[in-house]
């Protein structure tokens, strides 16, 4: 039975983790290599790896650490973050990447998704979507969340879909940071919009989150989260033994 | 030496850094020398079977795996890899493969019941069907990662292991010394690793 995914998203900037944490072990907690093998031994289905420098020669620090991590971690790796080219999707993939999420850049040229996943195929194109309520209604905000688009989130979120995006990260803006749990009606609308996997990004907040999630929206495949894992407030050892106590298909390492 | 055949699709970064991982060589690799060398052969392949079918015709690839597959090494396809070996696909169209595995690829959907999503994505538990020495150190359940969306049917007598995705799915297959993975070792953490070990060490038998 396929399992549930849980997926920690390390920020990296100037190719350091930006929230550096003390795990029991980590030599250098602000190193992505030795993070994202921490997160695989304790049982991470799949790394995200956000880039979030502004610098050219951060990006290329960035694709240092990307060559390094595909060569100690052999758990599937999704990089995000200033992806805007075809050109952009060959950088990271040449690096060991085995998905490339995109989000501003499939905004600002609606042709990218269609593009990328004519060269590399869809299982490689991850939409990821910002998603805040605005009077009620869903719409998709852009960089980083601060723009709105005015772009109604399950239309753009089909239409991509349609165009091959292979998989659905949504970020839910308005549980994102609260810790109260993931957006539940938020999922279930875009679940019911696409047949691809669909990952629950934004609210996490302790394990019961986790559980809440996938047996509310068992057709949720994934969820993700940062902050609570770098800081220990989650352990996803402890996480994914709850997960199995509560019958939930999981991988176990 | 594990030689990791390079015919222009997909990225094989991976792949040879997980040989790296177990201590084996990995060289990547599309001359006929280096291949007679190597010890055992793994295809891999990313992408669509008529467009990969080709590249590896039109390298003369083709003849010389069937060549090698004959003598007796140890030939392992991964994925699309995996499909490649057997007769036929039915992947858009009808396309011949290498015939060195009894048995067609089928889209998914057409066993699969109409609610579960296309590519099977993700980590799925292996069911084993056959004792064979890939599958030595690995356990019945133990999860792999698999992104596909079609999958390898008729050819009951050579499959080792299947997924359950709202039906059995080929997982793994085996005759003699021609080997296949639908899933990826290479992304599939420790369990990965084990399989790609125990493939390394059939070639050291010989």
């Amino acid at each position: 039975m396929i399992t549930k995914r849980i997926i920690p998203c390390l920020d990296v900037r100037d190719g350091r983790v930006v929230k550096g944490v003390n795990f029991e072990g980590l030599r250098d907690v602000s190193s992505p290599v030795e993070l994202g093998m921490y997160y695989s031994s304790c049982g991470a289905d799949e790394l995200v790896f956000y880039d979030i420098t502004a610098s050219s020669d951060g990006r290329k620090l960035f694709t240092d650490i990307l060559c390094e991590t595909a060569r100690k971690v052999f758990i599937p790796l999704t990089v995000g973050g200033g992806i805007n080219t075809v050109e952009d999707f060959d950088r990271v993939l040449k690096c060991g990447a085995d998905k490339v999420s995109v989000n501003s850049g499939a905004i600002r040229n609606p042709s990218l998704i269609l593009d990328a996943a004519k060269r590399y195929g869809d299982q490689c194109v991850v939409l990821s979507v910002d998603v805040k309520r605005v009077d009620g209604v869903f719409r998709v905000f852009a960089k980083g969340g601060r723009e709105n688009t005015g772009q109604e989130a399950i239309a753009w979120i089909k239409q991509c879909v349609d165009n091959g995006a292979g998989e659905v990260v949504v970020n839910s803006i308005d549980t994102d940071g609260v810790k109260g749990g993931f957006d539940l009606e938020m999922l279930e609308a875009v679940c019911d919009a696409v047949s691809v996997p669909v990952i629950a990004s934004g609210g996490a907040g302790k394990i019961q989150d986790f559980i809440t999630l996938f047996q509310t929206l068992p057709k949720v495949d994934a969820g993700l989260a940062a902050s609570i894992f770098h800081f220990g407030e989650v352990h996803i050892a402890d996480l994914k033994a709850q997960m199995v106590k509560e019958n939930i298909p999981t991988r176990r390492v | 030496m594990v030689a990791i055949i390079d015919y222009g699709v997909g990225n094989l970064f991976s792949l040879q850094s997980s040989f790296a991982a177990i201590g084996a060589e990995g060289t990547v690799t599309a001359d006929k020398e280096v291949l007679e060398k190597a010890d055992c052969i793994l295809l891999p392949g990313v992408g669509a079977f008529a467009d990969a079918a080709e590249k590896l015709r039109s390298a003369g690839l083709d003849q010389v795996l069937k060549a090698l597959a004959a003598k007796g090494k140890p030939l392992m396809g991964i994925c699309l890899g995996m499909q490649l070996l057997f007769e036929r696909s039915y992947e858009y169209g009808c396309h011949e493969g290498l015939g060195l595995l009894k048995g067609a690829v089928r889209p998914i959907a057409d066993v699969i019941p109409a609610d579960y999503k296309i590519p099977h994505i993700g980590w799925n538990g292996l069911i084993m069907k056959q004792d064979n020495p890939l599958m030595k150190y690995v356990q019945p359940g133990d999860c792999v990662y698999f992104v596909h969306s079609y999958y390898a049917a008729d050819c009951d007598e050579a499959v080792i292991a299947t997924a359950e995705y709202g039906a059995e799915l080929t997982a793994a297959v085996a005759s003699g010394n021609v080997l296949g993975c639908q899933f990826h070792p290479e992304k599939s953490g420790e369990v990965g690793l084990k399989i790609l070990k125990a493939f390394v060490e059939m070639g050291e038998k010989k």
